[in-house]
This record gives C-alpha cells, structure tokens and sequence, in this order.
C-alpha cells in the first residue's frame, strides 16, 4: 500500500481568531515538506489537523498509511525509567527491534534514568525513538530541532532522508532551517486569513 | 487484544499502590475515618454498632475521591491519547482498561481495610458481612463515577476539587442502596448497589472517551 496524505483547502480556527485558510498539500512516497513560519501562525495546528487529532474548520484531509507524530508532547510516563515508558509503546506497536532506535539515537546510556530527569534534548530524542519503533509510513514532526546539540540535528536530517528514501512522508514543521530530501517547504503565512 | 493488555499493564504499574504514580493515601484516609468517629461520638458501643457501617460507607466513597487527580490528567496532557488515537486504539478502549485498573487499584484494598475498621467501630458480624458484600457490589460504580468525572474535569484548572464535588451527587444513590442494605434483613439492598454499579460501569467509558476527546480538540 502507497503511504499518501493529501489536504484539500483547509482552515483553521483556534478560539476567534481564522489562523489559515485555502491551504492544500500533496505528499506522495518518499515526499519530505518542510512546513515554515513563526511562531503561533499555526505549524503545530495543521500538524494536528494532518494527523487527524484536529478537526479542519473547512476543508478536509485524507491519509493513506499509519501516522506517526513526534510534538512538544512526549506520552511518556514523567515518573518512570526511560526504558520501561518506551517499553509500553513497543508493547502497543509490536515492535520486534527496539535496539536500533535507542543505537540510533544514543538513547541506551539513559534506560534506566526517569524520564522527569531527562533534558530537553534528550525528551526529544525518545520521543523520536518512539516514531522509529513503530516502523509507520508517514511522520509529522513537531519542531524535531528543538534542544538538540548540532549533531544530533544532523542524525535527524539523515533519519528524515532515510525515511523518504525507502518510500516514506515526512511533513517537518521547524522555524529552523531543515535540511528535509527535495527541499520543499511551504511558509503558512501566504495562507494566513 | 493485545493493546488491551499492554494498556492494563501500564495502568497498573502507574496506578498500584507502591506503582509511579498510586498511594496507599486513599487506603490510610479510609483507616484514619474509622479511628476518629470513636473519638468523636465517645466510647458508647451501641451507638457505634448501629452507625458505624454507615460510617465506613462515608469513608470508602471519600477515600474514592483521592485518587482521581492523577486518572486522566496527566495522559491528556502528556498526549498520551494523542499517540493512542493514532494508534487507532480508541479511547473507549483506553477507558475500560483504565477503569478495571483503577478498581483494582483502591476496591480490594478497601475491603481489606474495612476488616480492621469494622473491629475499630465494634460491628458485630453479620454487619461486617453486610458492608463488605456491599463495597463490593458499589466500588465498581464508585470507580466509574470517579472517572467519569476526572475524564470531565481533566482540561480545568482545578478539576481535581471540582472532580471531589461532583463525584458525591452521583455516588448518593450508590451509598442510599449500599448502606441502606444494612438496616434490612434481605440483600435486596446490596443486588440494588451491584445493579446501579454494572449500569454505571458500562456507560462511564463511553462518557470519559466523548470528554477525553472534547478536551483533544482544544
């Protein structure tokens, strides 16, 4: 089955204020976007909105595939060690190798470290570990730089490439500079209402 | 099947007294109800006899109420139902499982309990019986009152009081049949409770799913 997420003419309402409206996109496999603008114009909305967790004020989305989606929120238990609170997700998920995303992400050294104690940088790289153990065909990225030192925003360039490579979608929203495979981007403010 | 069982294995480790998140709190507030009525009312063994069941009623419905801030908060605002949506595992699902755990978590314990308070307040045995047939019957309409209502509350600020205040009008009828039970020679009193309890049980997940997705679109 081809990964696919289309979004036809949509806005959104947040409260009384209309932050976009007529924006469409299309991704096909292996299509990387990187999803552009300042803060509060609506990055993470439509980003809800793509994953079906929002619904649109106008227009609708459509999906072909599993979603994964990495934001400001990590659904991991605050109090737990990092391994078990990934543990759970693995459970859900099936996933038969947890091993490569805590190799790929140098997660392993903190297993045992609860998650409260983790830096900013480090949430984000379980969180990340979570979407890579669940082997789904499109992402959406939250601001995945956020609090990450230099090299670890460049191993989540080349997960990104990666992921397109084999087929997948990724739609990055990032008010950083993002180096996402074919180099597409759409700034919301030329749909801003 | 399987996300069932791993939702309750998560529920439990978070929930469990000695878990991340549980407490034995509930369990010594309920005590701490017992031991204090004596002093209150004075040592007149008859007069504790006839209350006292009423009184670890009381107790067992306030103790329910502690344990209901950390029910649903802290995953909706963690995103935990965020990821599970995505999942598609719904979030009635979530809900069952999280209601089972939550009983789990505080009714047998509270039975338990209920053993030394009994002994604290002078029942004889037949009231003791009473009373612990009927928690157990009206703990599985408490538990889904409460999670109801945190599931409702979980997006406010200050839900958690709110949640205590609104829990008690609901469970009346619960405690009306539960101890009621006491002052009748039949059980008809406890198969009430247990009925009102299975009733509340089957509606409490669908209504904690529709507020839980009220509070996503927000």
């Amino acid at each position: 089955m081809q990964a696919q997420l289309t979004a036809k003419d949509i806005a959104c309402r947040r409260g009384e204020r209309l932050l976009f409206k007529g924006l469409s996109l299309d991704c096909a496999p292996g299509d990387a976007l990187q999803i552009t603008g300042a803060n509060g114009v609506g990055k993470s909305s439509l980003l809800r909105i793509l994953a079906g967790l929002l619904r649109p004020f106008a227009g609708e989305v459509s999906s072909t595939g599993a979603i994964g989606l990495v934001d400001e929120r990590l659904a991991l238990d605050a109090n737990q060690p990092l391994g078990k609170a990934l543990a759970f997700w693995e459970r859900l998920d099936g996933c038969s190798d947890p091993g490569r995303a805590l190799d790929v992400l140098q997660l392993e050294p903190l297993l045992d470290v609860p998650v409260r104690y983790l830096s900013t940088g480090q949430k984000k790289r379980a969180a990340l570990a979570r979407l890579l153990n669940r082997n789904c065909p499109i992402w959406l990225l939250d601001e995945p730089l956020n609090g990450l030192d230099t090299q670890a925003q460049k191993s989540v360039e080349a997960l990104v490439a990666l992921h397109c490579g084999g087929g997948g979608i990724a739609v990055v929203a990032s008010h950083q500079p993002f180096a996402v495979p074919g180099g597409k981007a759409l700034a919301i403010e030329d749909y801003a209402a | 099947m399987s996300a069932a069982l791993a939702l309750l294995r998560r529920d439990l480790s978070l929930l469990m007294p000695g878990g991340s998140g549980g407490g034995v709190l509930p369990l010594l507030f309920f005590l701490a109800v017992a031991m204090l009525y004596p002093f209150a009312v004075g040592p007149d063994a008859q007069l504790l006899a006839r209350t006292g069941g009423g009184v670890i009623w009381v107790a067992a419905l306030l103790a329910a109420i502690l344990p209901l801030e950390k029910l649903v908060t802290g995953d909706l605002e963690a995103g935990v139902f965020d990821q599970l949506s995505l999942r598609d595992v719904s979030e009635e699902l979530a809900m069952a499982v999280r209601l089972f755990a939550h009983w789990l978590a505080f009714a047998p314990l509270l039975l338990v309990a209920t053993l030394p308070a009994a002994a604290l307040l002078g029942l004889d045995e037949n009231t003791t019986r009473t009373v612990l047939l009927g928690l157990l019957a009206g703990t599985p309409g408490l538990a889904a009152v409460g999670l109801a209502v945190a599931a409702l509350t979980a997006s406010m600020r200050g839900g958690a009081a709110l949640a205590g205040l609104m829990v008690i009008p609901l469970a009346v009828p619960i405690l009306i049949f539960g101890a009621g039970a006491l002052s009748r020679p039949d059980t008809s009193g406890i198969l009430f409770t247990a009925a009102i309890s299975l009733g509340l049980c089957a509606l409490a997940p669908f209504a904690a799913a529709a507020a839980i997705r009220a509070a996503q679109e927000n």
